[in-house]
């Protein structure tokens, strides 16, 4: 079956619907053919297997005797560091009876809802959506600044926004002329929620980017036909097209939000720990408080939760099939 | 994830995006129906070819300036926090405030003096560019290999890993992390780093990557297996130029987070003169804890320029997407 | 399946056995007098300092003069040496847990910087040995320096009445004031409060200028440590009462903290402070430059502040006038003789020391070297043009002559003061106090506020046992 050789130029026939997999257990529309391109289990195997290893050694080790920590009273300091007990599951009820672990979770559940799933997916979804028909230049300023905001490294990001938001001599407040107005202080939530939003943006953007970019044009003409509002085109006709996409995305940055522990440089935990969202708590409860089976023990306690949310994305995913 | 042949359409739509409606879509039926009519396309416009209008609509006006706020607000909240790390390094006096700086290079004279900002700065790089070569072969290695082959699991076992990478990457595992690189006599190496390093990225890497591999189609894959190419000649040559997207990308991401990434090196490496940037830029408070603001925004600037000049480089030469076969 | 199966059950099975490398490798008998005659020596140092950022005066002490210097000198008896400085300029805490890590494993450097309420909890965790247990033999004992350190400070780099470590110097608090300001509201130049409500009198004729707090005093979280050293302690001890006691008891929900909360509720709900400063991040360092532009009334910090903030050509938040316009008075107790052992006048001292690594290949010589670092010439070209308190009496007298606020401190306040127990669960114990001022400044009363705390207390230590409570 001699093809022609550049993808762009080949006219390949209309496909159904895509398998809109992220990682998913379908295969591509090949009829669920494994191994199409004879690479053998073995060499498949071989492919693998450098990643694998780098990855037992230097990722699955150490994680796993972290959670084992998390059932002892190990400190890094002090009688428990020379000879921890087993403590079973002492840490674990510890933690679902402190008050301080459970607004934790309230407050990184919080966060992950509104600059993640509402806020990233949104404002990088209307981004995407708007820029289609930006001319060029419009379109490459307004990606590079977005992707800037997510490229500079987080110790610099938050003293940006530790200056952007200063009570005295902020920007915010000189523009909004609201001196001493203290935004960490009054609205802690609010102002790393939209810090947390200008931050990941652009992955999004990115995504739905190319997302939009694969939706026939030829559905999007027939729409304009016939006299389709934008919304209705929205959401009849592009909706269904990057379903999958959403899905996937959402449950990256849910992920990578959840652990995020950039906001401590902003606000170290917030005005009396109003913002001390999970990686934070296990910051203070490890490192300062010395306290490392503890801490170890609510990581694992954050891994269950990033699992309960990563099946829920996972079951909505198969359901849309 | 997109389809099979979403690259093609992609293509033809970016071609087409800007030519009226009876463009490349269109079954070759159809043309010859309106080639049958002749008549009717001398006359008058035909329904199914809009123009656009001479004179735009009040609704269209509204929305254009719709669009352009909503641009113009975007590109502000954007870049209004940035404005700080451009004015403040050239201030004489540099505070927490964004205001016409008063011009000086100074601030730079002083960074130069210290004898571990310039080091540190290229020993960033050579972590950065480390770990990212790890990931990106090995990641194009595996996810080629996940994504063509149905290995049993291989779901289960991305998905567990990238929950273990996030244990990984937080404070808790910083204690076996060390002990374990002490058994092995990491210490104080760079490459010690490197590995950890990534050993954490590299799931989310696969991850990504495989995705973005699913949606090649699998054709010029057979079709060289037909000629008697071996699997590695296959991935060198047919897979590898059309990922190159995908692969930048990762590389990107994988330098971005290890540029950033303090905790790792700052416990394995002992040596000040082997740290890199993200851990010097911590020194720059005085004793009792207040921040050198001259330091700290001229540091700043310097560390993130390296970054921004790699990602205007990949953008320009590859594009940056994390998905789909689509050339920007 | 297989496959992931297989990497997880690999993955427990090497955990499993990895625990068993969890505790510290039990304590071996070192000889210390092993390589006592090499000829060829490398020692290592570290500190948290860094040329050209943190604690930059030490680093460059340690580059500059106490290598070369000591290189030399050994040169002269033939014995060849090779020192490093690991320099460090990072967060105390992470620093801590960095050398925690190093001194675990035996690795890392020879002389350790250590802060000095750290001494038990590595002492507890067996990283540190006492200094005749490392260097053996009686050359610890007989040092002639120990002369020249006071007692009180020796005990701060000491856990169960052994030397641990030797000091690296001292500091003490007292509260400084505006005296421009005074004049203006007519309190007197040579002000010096003898209870607290002396002080709180001289807040509240101040509240009438305008743009000016009365009184700094350090609270809630945001400033870490700092509110436990220049605020809550102090008053503490002005009370008669150590946070921990030798009856080793800590102090829970007593009369004495209640006191203590009661003076923050009285300055923070009456508008003799500002609330919303001590919630801020940079709060601090804020506090110190409303002072520099004469906005803060009277302030209580550490001699650093005087030193290293306020100084008016290097400092950090400099003020032009200090030498005129900042006066210093002692922290008085509640009332006169109030305070603990029946003082009229507290203060609390901090400071740090170093240690010798129990693994070190070369116990002799780095005595031989922590014992130069802190002879009479070494300490002097530390302090070099600037003026300290260092560890030693001797060089006080010398160098603190023309510093009048250092020479008080080190011959009024240094005498009285008294230090934090060196405890594996102090930081835990600060921090829950931490929390109990941050909840008076921001409304709680202080008897709920006391109540919270003591709950916190339990669970830090574990149940009611430890703690004193009435």
């Amino acid at each position: 079956m001699a093809q022609t050789t550049s993808p762009a130029t080949e006219a390949a026939p209309d496909e159904p619907d895509e398998s809109a997999s992220g990682g998913g257990t379908r295969d591509p529309a090949d009829g669920g053919e494994t191994d199409v391109v004879g690479l053998g289990k073995w060499r498949a195997s071989a492919f693998v297997a450098p990643a694998m290893v780098l990855v037992a050694v230097f990722l699955v080790f150490p994680a796993l005797w972290t959670l084992y920590i998390g059932v002892t009273n190990y400190r890094l300091t002090g009688v428990a560091a020379r000879t921890p007990e087993f403590v079973g599951l002492d840490n674990y009820t510890q933690a679902l009876g402190d008050a301080n672990f459970l607004n934790s979770l309230y407050l990184t559940l919080v966060f992950v809802l509104f600059s993640a799933v509402i806020g990233q997916n949104g404002l990088g979804f209307a981004l995407a959506w708007r820029l289609q028909d930006a001319r060029g230049w419009v379109k490459r300023l307004v990606e590079s600044l977005v992707l800037l905001a997510w490229i500079l490294p987080s110790s610099i990001v938050a003293f940006l926004w530790i200056a952007l938001l200063d009570r005295d001599s902020g920007t915010l407040n000189a523009l909004l002329g609201t001196p001493g107005l203290a935004w960490l202080i009054e609205y802690p939530m609010a102002s790393i929620i939209i810090f947390n939003i200008w931050r990941g943006t652009a992955f999004s953007m990115l995504l739905y980017s190319a997302a939009l970019a694969s939706v026939p044009p030829s559905q999007l003409e027939t729409a304009r036909l016939v006299g389709a509002s934008r919304w209705q085109t929205l959401r009849d006709i592009v909706f269904p097209h990057v379903r999958g996409h959403v899905l996937t995305n959402t449950l990256l940055i849910s992920l990578w939000t959840f652990n995020d522990f950039t906001p401590f440089l902003i606000t170290a935990g917030g005005p009396n720990g109003r913002t001390e969202i999970l990686p934070v708590y296990i910051y203070n409860t490890a490192i300062t408080g010395g306290e490392m089976g503890y801490g170890a023990a609510v990581s694992l306690i954050m891994l269950v939760i990033n699992l309960i949310i990563a099946m829920f994305y996972l079951r909505l995913l198969r359901e849309r099939k | 994830m997109s389809r099979e042949d979403g690259s093609i359409a992609a293509s033809a739509s970016e071609r087409g995006a800007d030519r009226p409606v009876s463009g490349a879509s269109e079954a070759p039926g159809k043309s010859t129906t309106v080639a049958a009519e002749p008549n009717q396309a001398a006359g008058q416009p035909e329904p199914a070819r809009p123009s656009p209008p001479p004179i735009m609509t009040p609704r269209q006006v509204v929305g254009r300036i719709g669009f352009y706020t909503v641009i113009a607000l975007a590109t502000a909240f954007f870049a209004l926090p940035m404005l700080w790390l451009v004015s403040t390094p050239f201030d004489d006096t540099p505070g927490l405030s964004i205001s016409l700086p008063d011009l000086t290079l100074n601030n730079f004279r002083d960074l130069m003096d210290n004898p571990y900002a310039l080091g540190s700065l290229l020993n960033s790089i050579v972590l950065a560019v480390g770990a990212a070569l790890l990931v990106v072969i090995f990641a194009a290695l595996a996810s080629y290999s996940l994504s063509r082959v149905k290995i049993p699991g291989r779901d289960m076992l991305l998905y567990a890993l990238l929950l273990l990478s996030s244990i990984v990457t937080g404070t808790a595992a910083m204690v076996p992390i060390f002990l374990m690189m002490f058994q092995l006599g990491l210490i104080d190496s760079q490459i010690g780093v490197i590995l950890v390093l990534s050993g954490g990225l590299l799931p989310a890497a696969i991850f990504i990557l495989k995705d973005f591999v699913d949606t090649i189609p699998k054709s010029y894959e057979e079709s060289a297996r037909v000629f008697g190419a071996s699997s590695f000649q296959i991935l060198r040559h047919i897979v590898v130029p059309v990922i190159r997207p995908g692969l930048a990308t990762i590389a990107v991401w994988t330098v971005v987070n290890v540029w950033g990434n303090f905790l790792v090196p700052f416990i394995l490496l002992r040596d000040t003169d082997k740290q890199p940037a993200a851990v010097l830029m911590r020194t720059f408070y005085t004793e009792g804890g207040a921040p050198n603001l001259a330091l700290i925004s001229t540091f700043s600037l310097l560390y993130s320029i390296p970054v921004v000049l790699m990602y205007l480089f990949v953008n320009r030469k590859y594009g940056f997407r994390f998905h789909g076969g689509i050339k920007s | 399946m297989h496959r992931s199966v297989c990497a997880v059950a690999l993955g427990s099975v090497l955990a499993l056995t990895a625990t068993a490398c969890l505790g510290s490798d039990p304590e071996e008998e070192q000889d210390s007098t092993r390589n006592a005659d090499a000829t060829e020596v490398s020692l290592t140092i570290t500190a948290n300092a860094v040329a050209g950022g943190k604690n930059a005066e030490e680093a460059e002490w340690i580059e500059n003069y106490v290598i070369p210097t000591f290189i030399e000198q050994q040169a002269e008896d033939g014995v060849t040496v090779t020192i490093e400085f690991q320099s460090s300029g990072v967060d105390d805490e992470e620093y801590k847990s960095r050398i925690a890590l190093d001194l675990r494993t035996g690795s890392g450097a020879d002389i350790v910087s250590i802060d000095g309420i750290w001494v038990g909890e590595f002492a507890d965790a067996g990283y540190i040995q006492p200094l005749t247990d490392v260097v053996g033999g009686d050359l610890v004992d007989e040092w002639d320096g120990w002369e020249q350190i006071n007692d009180a400070v020796q005990a701060n780099m000491s856990f169960n009445d052994e030397r641990y470590g030797v000091p690296a110097g001292s500091d003490g608090r007292v509260l400084f004031f505006n005296k421009a300001l005074f004049a203006q509201a007519g309190l007197p130049e040579d002000w010096q409060p003898t209870s607290w409500e002396d002080v709180l009198e001289a807040g509240r004729a101040l509240q009438g200028i305008e743009g000016v707090t009365p009184i700094q005093l350090n609270a809630g979280t945001a400033m870490g440590e700092a509110t436990t050293m220049q605020g809550a302690l102090p008053l503490l001890v002005g009370t008669g009462a150590e946070i921990y006691g030798e009856d080793e008891l800590w102090q829970g929900n007593t009369q004495n903290i209640r006191d203590v909360l009661g003076l923050y509720e009285e300055i923070y709900t009456t508008g003799l402070g500002d609330p919303t400063l001590q919630q801020e991040a940079q709060g601090r360092d804020k506090s110190f430059a409303e002072f520099a532009a004469g906005q803060i009334g009277i302030l209580m910090e550490g001699d650093y502040f005087w030193r290293s903030v306020i100084e008016p050509t290097a400092g950090v938040a400099p003020m032009p006038t200090r030498d005129e316009d900042v006066g210093y008075a002692m922290v008085p107790a509640m009332e006169p003789g109030s305070g603990i052992n029946g003082q009229d006048f507290v203060s609390m001292s901090g400071g740090g020391g170093r240690v010798l690594n129990p693994a070190t290949e070369f116990p002799q010589q780095a005595w031989e070297l922590l014992a130069f670092m802190n002879s009479a010439e070494a300490t002097k070209e530390l302090v070099g043009d600037g003026a300290r308190l260092t560890q030693r009496d001797d060089v006080n007298e010398e160098i603190l002559a023309n510093d009048p606020l250092l020479s008080f401190i080190a011959e009024e306040v240094v005498p009285l003061s008294a230090y934090r127990p060196g405890l594996a669960v102090y930081p835990e114990v600060s921090l829950a106090l931490q929390q109990a001022t941050l909840d008076v400044v921001t409304g709680v009363s202080p008897e709920d506020a006391a109540a919270t705390y003591q709950t916190a207390l339990e669970q830090v230590l574990g149940g009611a046992d430890d703690i004193a409570s009435d």
